[in-house]
């Protein structure tokens, strides 16, 4: 193709004096590919850049000047605490990982594979969101009144003689942390699996059962790896999400427990912006690893 | 695989609420015969093969399989193996893994799975493609996979649903060849439904043809084409003329029609001509009858050729004059 104005020629009998403007290749491409460039350009690489940039940073008690400095650096990765906190986002990470996976595989499973009418399963999948109607902080914070020493859960349990004394595990605890994460995550995870799971030919599971599958095997044989997929992306999803989260564990724990964001979060809280920053790129590289990872494991490509 | 494998309905039948899609119908399809389930879709033969299986539950009447009532089993345990329209392998599985499937399901050993597998792909001639994956073939290569896959479950009866109607004209000519040519060898009983009439009768031993969940015929190829039964069969086969000799429609064959251009016979006027190669189609304006075709083999009708618009003289023996049934 060359540059010149082709258009041009059809055109040139009917309006002689108004030839047809084209833009050069080049330029179209260029101005094709800048809207997202330069959203790109404004909402991720330039934030992070800054990050980058702050992490290296002095600060004091007061202030926080230019430098170049690997000390934020040297504090983080050498001190026990943050050893620690890793170790304890990763226990989350893990425990709502596997709760998330097993409820959300279950769901899709039930919606693609049980649910004969798509009527019903259109239905029944916005009956999944409608959770997400409302915030996450208030999701969040109305299980406080449930699971609280006099809450709701208690009193039950209590009046049915099931147990003397209230539990005190169900609230500010570990347990309520992983709990809230599940009751938040697991629609990330059920629409991707969903979604890989509607894409299995109806006839592969008759093939199955022709050569002898039971129900059972069925599920791990062929509907199970055909989800992998989907099981991956919702994986990507809770696991970034649990990753950097700070408000819930905040909120769930009673401020009792730590994860690497209430870290960066009480940072920030104390204007170490530099230290905060070193800490955002720990993160941020660690996740980054983590999806790696996965990424190895199971090929998504073919979902996108 | 000489044990009886005669398959045997009796008065088999598919409701879908009121809606009836197999209405009480009764064959039986000797052992080691060649069946196929002829018909235009929605004509109920692949609900039919679908009840065979076991993938479809019957409301009514019976599947005998070897003598044996297999009606309420399981697929895998009925004897019968079926080959998808789409082939339906695993895609996440290699060729191999595909093929030995069935045995991974029993529990046989990994080693001597893969050893069974390796035997049948041999049969299909698919050795080299062990570790492909489905995807990477090509759609001639990944139906021998699913016969092969079918063949090792050791059916007494192979049920194929529509196995050629995803290939190109050619490769269905050669793998028709090879179904029929694995049939006689094995001895197995095979019911393939299709609704291409070429198909049935270059393979058959036994023509159904299905109608409105009913079945219209039941005979040898050469009987079908024949003398067929009833007026949808003499339409649906092609090659016939269906024609009102004042007593009921008659079936005449195509090729049984003389056209002459003088004589005694049925005046008609020539409408158009097609050239077929080996022969020569004409379609002809009959006076009393109305549309009709002749079909002639290429050397007489060049020897003297009518034209569009002529006037000719149609005749046809008696005997090739088959009444119809309703």
């Amino acid at each position: 193709m060359s540059d010149t104005p082709m258009e041009a020629a059809p055109f040139a009998e009917k309006a002689p004096d108004a030839p047809v403007r084209v833009l050069s290749e080049g330029l179209a491409s260029w101005l094709l590919v800048s809207p997202l460039a330069i959203l790109l350009a404004i909402f991720l690489v330039i934030p992070i850049s800054v990050i980058v940039t702050v992490s290296f940073w002095g600060y004091n008690e007061w202030d926080f000047y230019p430098d170049f400095t690997f000390e934020n650096y040297e504090y983080l990765l050498t001190s026990a605490v943050t050893f620690d906190t890793y170790v304890k986002t990763f226990s989350y990470v893990l425990m709502a990982w596997a709760f998330t996976a097993a409820i959300g595989f279950a769901v899709a499973y039930f919606l693609a594979f049980h649910v004969r009418s798509t009527v019903w399963q259109v239905a029944l999948f916005l009956v999944c969101t409608v959770p997400f109607w409302t915030s996450n902080i208030i999701r969040m914070i109305s299980w406080i009144p449930f699971l609280g020493r006099n809450g709701l859960a208690n009193e039950v349990l209590l009046q049915a003689g099931l147990i003397e004394t209230p539990l005190e595990f169900l609230l500010f605890s570990d347990f309520a942390v992983v709990l809230a994460f599940v009751h938040l995550y697991t629609l990330f995870m059920v629409v991707p699996i969903f979604n890989s799971m509607m894409r299995i030919d109806r006839s592969l599971i008759e093939a199955a059962r022709d050569n002898g599958a039971s129900p059972f095997q069925i599920l791990t044989n062929v509907i199970l790896p055909l989800s992998k997929p989907g099981l991956m992306i919702g994986s990507i999803f809770v696991v970034t999400l649990v990753m950097g989260d700070f408000i819930t564990v905040r909120f769930m724990s009673g401020s009792q427990s730590a994860s690497v964001g209430r870290i960066i979060q009480n940072e920030i809280a104390l204007l170490q912006y530099p230290a905060a920053a070193a800490s955002a790129v720990v993160l941020l590289i660690t996740v980054l690893i983590m999806i790696a990872v996965m990424l190895r494991l199971v090929d998504i490509r073919k979902e996108l | 695989m000489s044990q009886d494998a005669t398959l045997e309905l009796v008065a088999l039948t598919k409701r879908y609420g009121d809606a009836l899609a197999v209405d009480r119908i009764d064959l039986k399809v000797a052992s080691g015969a060649y069946c196929c389930l002829l018909g235009p879709s929605g004509c109920g033969k692949s609900t039919t093969l679908r009840m065979i299986a076991g993938h479809e539950s019957a409301s009514d009447g019976d599947v005998m399989l070897g003598g044996k009532r297999v009606t309420g089993l399981p697929p895998a345990r009925r004897g019968t193996s079926m080959m998808f329209q789409s082939y339906a392998l695993f895609p996440h599985l290699s060729i191999a893994d595909n093929v030995a499937f069935s045995l991974k399901m029993k529990g046989v050993a990994r080693a001597e799975r893969l050893a069974r597998a390796a035997e049948m792909l041999a049969l299909v001639d698919m050795t080299a493609f062990a570790d492909r994956l489905p995807a990477q073939l090509s759609g001639g290569q990944q139906q021998r996979v699913a016969l092969a896959r079918s063949l090792i479950t050791r059916p007494q009866a192979l049920l194929l649903d529509e196995p050629l109607s995803a290939l190109d004209p050619f490769l269905r000519v050669r793998m028709r060849g090879e179904l029929k040519k694995i049939q006689r060898e094995l001895g197995l009983t095979f019911v393939h439904v299709t609704h291409s009439q070429d198909e049935a009768l270059a393979l058959a031993d036994l023509v159904v043809v299905m109608n409105a969940g009913r079945i219209e015929q039941a005979a040898p190829a050469r009987e079908v084409f024949g003398a067929p039964r009833t007026e949808f069969v003499a339409r649906f086969i092609g090659g016939h003329n269906v024609v009102d000799d004042g007593s009921g429609p008659v079936a005449v064959r195509a090729d049984r029609i003389a056209v002459m251009k003088g004589g005694m016979g049925l005046p008609a006027t020539v409408r158009d001509i097609e050239y077929l190669g080996a022969t020569v189609s004409v379609a002809l304006q009959a006076d009393q009858l109305g549309e009709l075709t002749a079909v002639l083999p290429d050397g007489r009708f060049f020897a003297d050729p009518v034209a569009p618009g002529e006037q000719v003289m149609l005749a046809w023996k008696p005997e090739d004059a088959h009444r119809l049934a309703a």
